[in-house]
């Protein structure tokens, strides 16, 4: 548990130093919804129709540019080597970076939320399910994105593959996640939905570990 | 039964990009014993210390530690082993002090000497508040080289350990593996360097010739 703490610690130190990594999502995350109204249309009527779609859309996007970095650094440096040589659990240091990315990305997107729900006339019955739904659908994200950051962290230019590879399996979680908030914004229940993400999010915490593991090994061991 | 060899190769054979970098090496490091890999750049000296660190997969052949496949005693062979590559991994955004502070959670055999001891040892004493990309090449190599000052791992496997040393690194560098190889520890190392170490023959692996002394 120590060790979690430390390497969680030793992460977001790392991440507040390149701020500009942790803006760029948020930023990118932000002009999706200034950009939306006036490319297709500013009515009230239709951005209420589409506004859980959109940010659920531009929150997976954002998550998925961050993604690449997680390994990255430390793979230029040979601290992941070090990583894969320490008698510490490498699955517990790849949870606690998987965490870190998860508090720099999704956590801070669902603190945004609710701007972009205002700017997308998003019914105030459906902030809730926004909120929430972000909450616990991202961080099914992170560990999603980190297999693939993991698969593709040896080669020069693996940013475009991470999305291949990646992009798929984003897919239910975007499906139950504006879906939540569709239900939401109609004043109908979302305990079902909510259910939903959050089974995929145990499912994914306990096997994406092992599979991240595996895949560092193969990209560190060639 | 007590046996004086730690570390055994047995037929050890790597090509990479259809090109054979060596074939049927076998050798064996023992307590105390200083091993140096020989070859010209390019000849797989690299690929041959991460292949004995357990990070390379791109290999046959068999690898024991005390007696046994390493991937049986993996995590004990681990806690024993101090490797540094010529990607030292100090994190460039973190201070020096942070960046050790990580190591020594990492590995558990860096336990010699606290923290502040072993930043004074190379001579970072007053840096270690600022991010190392503000240090020299040379600098942040030290940080990394700290590591030898606080391990009590037995076997040190050293990727050009004296590159960007100045005359003064490099002098401590070599006492230090000296004194760990009188120490009985084992250290196997690439290096351009004349290494001496008093009162020790320093054997050697040629990977041009395939030579083992």
């Amino acid at each position: 548990m120590n060790f979690f703490f430390a390497a969680v610690q030793r992460d977001l130190r790392v991440a507040f130093r390149h701020r500009n990594e942790i803006i760029n999502p948020l930023a990118f995350f932000l002009m999706v919804a200034v950009l939306f109204p006036l490319g297709v249309n500013p009515e009230a009527k239709f951005l209420t129709q589409v506004a859980p779609g959109v940010i659920w859309v531009a929150a997976l996007l954002a998550s998925l540019l961050s993604v690449d970095g997680i390994f990255r650094t430390d793979y230029e440096d040979g601290s992941l080597e070090q990583m894969l040589i320490s008698p510490q659990s490498l699955g517990v240091l790849v949870l606690a970076k998987v965490l870190t990315h998860w508090l720099i990305s999704g956590f801070l997107l669902a603190l945004l939320s609710p701007l972009l729900a205002m700017m997308l006339f998003l019914p105030s019955s459906g902030l809730f399910a926004l909120v929430v739904s972000l909450l616990l659908g991202t961080p099914t994200l992170s560990l999603i994105g980190a297999i693939g950051a993991a698969l593709t962290v040896g080669l020069r230019k693996g940013g475009v593959l991470i999305s291949l590879l990646v992009l798929p399996l984003y897919i239910p979680v975007l499906i139950f996640g504006a879906g939540t908030v569709q239900a939401g914004a109609m004043g109908m229940p979302i305990t079902g939905y909510l259910a939903l993400l959050a089974a995929v999010l145990l499912v994914s915490t306990m096997v994406a570990p092992f599979a991240i593991v595996a895949a560092l090994k193969i990209s560190v061991r060639g | 039964m007590q046996h004086n060899f730690m570390l055994d190769v047995k037929n050890l054979y790597c090509e990479r990009d259809e090109r054979v970098l060596f074939e049927n090496l076998s050798f064996s490091i023992g307590k105390g014993e200083v091993l140096q890999i020989e070859g010209q750049n390019g000849s797989g000296k690299t690929t041959l210390l991460r292949i004995l660190s357990g990070l390379s997969d791109a290999f046959t052949g068999q690898l024991y530690w005390q007696q046994q496949h390493i991937d049986e005693v993996l995590e004990d062979f681990f806690q024993s082993l101090l490797y540094i590559g010529h990607l030292a991994g100090v994190k460039a955004a973190l201070t020096a002090e942070e960046n050790l502070a990580w190591m020594m959670k990492l590995a558990p055999h860096l336990n010699k000497l606290s923290l502040a001891q072993a930043l004074e040892k190379v001579g970072l004493f007053g840096f270690e508040d600022v991010p190392c990309y503000t240090l020299s090449a040379g600098q942040q190599r030290r940080v990394g080289l700290a590591r030898l000052y606080l391990s009590s791992a037995p076997l040190w496997i050293l990727d050009e350990p004296f590159t960007a040393l100045d005359k003064q690194g490099v002098t401590e560098k070599e006492a230090l593996i000296a004194q760990h190889v009188h120490n009985g520890g084992m250290v196997i190392l690439t290096t351009h360097h004349n290494l001496a170490i008093p009162n020790k023959t320093v054997r050697s692996i040629n990977l041009d010739t395939g030579e083992v002394g």
